[in-house]
């Protein structure tokens, strides 16, 4: 395996985005704009039950009463809603099998490496492909049947399991917890659902990649990962979009949910088209993304490699209300030229005995600005709870930005809270001892950000971290000298 | 292999190498000594590319190239290696990755195809058998937590896997103890053939009871003040770099004016 990871870092050579190229597949959209009918429209071309559409409506009608908020520390661009094509299906959405599927877009996933193809059956990768908001394929549907786990496309969700979606569906991020979360709630497209059944261990990793491809489309993902008693399950999600100069709005919505004794491990690794070197293009990405650990014993854990979008505002948190319920997030955020990314986490204590751990890393290159925002919530009921935070940023060159914002509100004596946070710049030291064994400077760099955020990397799956420490070497080309 | 001409070097501005001249051939070992300050590392530094260091004038030729014109990684691939006086830790990156990165680079300067996974750790296997260096230190982070000797160590184990031409140990011998100067002296004496040559600098002359040199330099105040064999090392550590400065400037005091 370690040969592969030097593999990799040798056959990088390119400083471009590499995965910007469009598709050319027939694809359905309908007009641009934003209103009730285009939700109603949304809703009736996928045919949804009317608990659907209403729920829909009532988010809708609650996104108007809201304002986008100005806290972050962003600079993002006045976007135009009524501008934005809020739905766009591949014209044949659903294939029986591999045979059926466009050439073209199983040309696209082989230019991404996923792992669709049957010789990732015997890698053990379940995938749910989300390109341009339909699902197209969900293998492995079978043998994840066998176990009682269900694991499909949103849309199918609604139809085949409409009780575990009402029961479920906004329960952890209702449509008026913020201002994208009220959006995605009225217009999402489609997304992955996962429910595991009591006491199943999920033997695969689950696997979702999420692609934007159609022009100025906005991708509004909705996915919801239910852990019963006991359960467990391992969730991989990557992102990469074409080369593109509009920008484009991202607005995905993740609940967890994780019951007695359940585990739920959720993966991403983003590359999404960060922009040019000048900062034109590139996708924003405002995501909400929140767990909680309902039952006792539960944990979820959050693991992130960022390295792509112009803007990335997220904070995938836990919420940890059963008694000795864990939450973990590790996060490795780099920026790089004109990137922009608000990104952190929060853990909500509620529980008794609740643990967290908070590992994030930031690496800021060329003109971008990275931060971290954190919350860390002792709540009145979290006797003995514990966090610690540990958050270091790295500077590569003197024109870029980083900032840590750690809050912390503790309600109960009991409770104990640390943080350590650390800056440094890349050593001029390092790079030359590197340099000196024969390694260019552009190599060292990326040997020693590897190195600084390798405590992450561990916590992916191994062929996630493969990719996770290719993209991190893409990101900073050109990044020094 | 290695020819130094009239060599002028700053720092800030201020004159450090004041017109060095020597040359090194293949096979031979030179020992270069000198107080605190006489401008020994800066020369390392000169040599390997630092770029703090300017040079103002002079000529170095490596191997039949202009080797001030080269970038410190071209210089490595070619075979210029230097032992730090201060080995410099690299958190999180393994040695294992570190080392075969390095060697890969050295291979494809040359025109050799990369060497796989199994068999860089046989070539790393047969390395640190020559050098004695323990297989854990070779399973941690570059240098991270290494102690003194450890990271002198793991220097010259760097130096049997990139087999260079030339060799500059920079104060090799600092912060060693006896068993681990041991080591690594028998380990450069081992490295040692007719094709490659070596640069010791050093303060003391106990490393060269190990190392035995060819040539000893006595560099002071920017200059190579005096050259000789190696009873030179001996006469200095008798007589102290006092006895030098007052041969050449006629008083012990004014040398590093």
């Amino acid at each position: 395996m370690k040969d592969e990871k030097d593999e990799i870092l040798n056959e990088v050579t390119s400083g471009e985005y590499k995965y910007g190229f469009v598709t050319d597949i027939e694809t359905e959209t309908i007009p641009r704009g934003l209103s009730e009918d285009t939700v109603r429209m949304i809703s009736a071309k996928k045919n949804e039950p009317e608990f659907m559409l209403e729920w829909r409506l009532k988010a809708f009608r609650h996104w108007l009463t809201l304002k986008m908020p100005t806290w972050p520390h962003l600079q993002i661009p006045e976007i135009d809603y009524q501008n934005i094509i809020y739905y766009a299906a591949p014209k044949k959405p659903q294939y029986q099998s591999l045979d059926e599927v466009d050439p073209e877009l199983l040309a696209t996933f082989d230019k991404l490496g996923i792992p669709i193809e049957e010789r990732k059956h015997l890698a053990g990768v379940a995938v749910d492909a989300v390109m341009d908001s339909v699902s197209v394929k969900t293998t492995f549907k079978d043998t994840l049947a066998e176990l009682g786990i269900i694991f499909c496309s949103m849309s199918e969700a609604v139809h085949e399991h409409p009780d575990l979606i009402k029961k479920y569906l906004g329960s952890v991020v209702p449509y008026t917890d913020n201002y994208f979360a009220a959006l995605n709630s009225a217009v999402f497209s489609d997304g992955s659902f996962c429910y595991i059944p009591k006491g199943v261990r999920c033997p695969m990793e689950l696997s979702t990649y999420f692609r934007i491809n159609a022009a100025n489309t906005g991708q509004f993902e909705r996915t919801l990962l239910i852990a019963d008693e006991g359960g467990y399950v391992s969730y991989l999600e990557g992102c990469t979009a074409p080369q593109r100069d509009e920008n484009q709005l991202h607005a995905a919505v993740v609940e967890l949910v994780a019951m007695d004794n359940a585990e739920i491990k959720y993966s991403t690794v983003q590359n999404w088209y960060p922009g040019d070197k000048n900062g034109k293009g590139g996708i924003y990405n405002f995501v909400t993304k929140r767990g909680i650990c309902k039952g006792a014993f539960s944990k979820i854990s959050w693991t992130q490699v960022e390295t792509g979008s112009a803007i990335t505002w997220k904070y995938p948190s836990c919420i940890l209300r059963g008694d000795n319920s864990i939450g973990e997030f590790y996060s490795v955020a780099v920026t790089n030229n004109y990137q922009q990314a608000d990104t952190g986490t929060k853990m909500i204590h509620l529980g008794k005995n609740t643990r967290s751990r908070i590992v994030s890393k930031g690496v800021s290159a060329g003109h971008s600005n990275n931060s971290y925002r954190g919350l860390v919530k002792m709540g009145k009921g979290a006797e003995n709870a514990r966090n610690f935070s540990q958050c270091d940023s790295l500077l590569l060159g003197s024109k870029c930005g980083s900032h840590t914002f750690p809050y912390i509100e503790a309600d109960n004596k009991t409770a104990q809270v640390e943080h350590e946070a650390t800056t440094s710049k890349i050593g001029e030291d390092q790079i030359f001892y590197c340099n000196q064994r024969g390694i260019s400077t552009e190599d060292a760099v990326g040997l020693i950000v590897n190195g600084y955020v390798r405590e992450v990397l561990n916590q992916l799956p191994m062929e996630f971290a493969v990719e996770a420490q290719k993209l991190l070497q893409v990101s900073l080309e050109g990044s020094v000298g | 292999m290695l020819s130094i001409k009239d060599l002028k070097a700053s720092i800030n501005g201020k004159e450090i190498l004041k017109g060095i001249n020597f040359e090194v051939k293949a096979g031979e070992v030179h020992a270069i000594m000198g107080p605190n300050g006489s401008g020994k590392s800066t020369l390392a530094s000169v040599l390997t590319g630092r770029d703090y260091v300017e040079v103002t004038h002079g000529k170095v030729t490596f191997l039949g190239e202009d080797l001030l014109d080269m970038n410190p990684e071209d210089r490595s691939r070619k075979g210029l290696f230097l032992s730090f006086q201060y080995p410099i830790e690299i958190p999180g990156v393994s040695m294992v990755n570190f080392l075969k990165t390095a060697l890969n680079e050295h291979r494809k300067y040359n025109g050799l195809a990369p060497l796989t996974a199994g068999d860089f750790l046989k070539v790393m296997r047969e390395k640190k058998e020559l050098v004695e260096i323990d297989s854990n230190l070779t399973n941690r982070a570059v240098n991270e937590g290494f102690s003194g000797g450890e990271k002198k160590k793991n220097e010259i184990f760097q130096m049997a896997l990139l087999e260079p031409k030339l060799s500059i140990l920079d104060e090799t011998d600092s912060g060693l103890d006896i068993d681990a100067l041991r080591i690594v002296a028998n380990g450069v004496t081992k490295l040692k053939n007719k094709d490659n040559a070596t640069i010791v600098i050093t303060h003391y002359q106990r490393l060269l009871d190990y190392i035995v040199p060819d040539f000893v330099h006595v560099l002071m105040n920017g200059r190579i003040v005096k050259s000789g064999t190696k009873e030179l090392a001996y006469e200095l550590e008798e007589k102290g770099y006092d006895w030098i400065k007052k041969e050449v400037y006629g008083t012990a005091d004014t040398a590093n004016e």
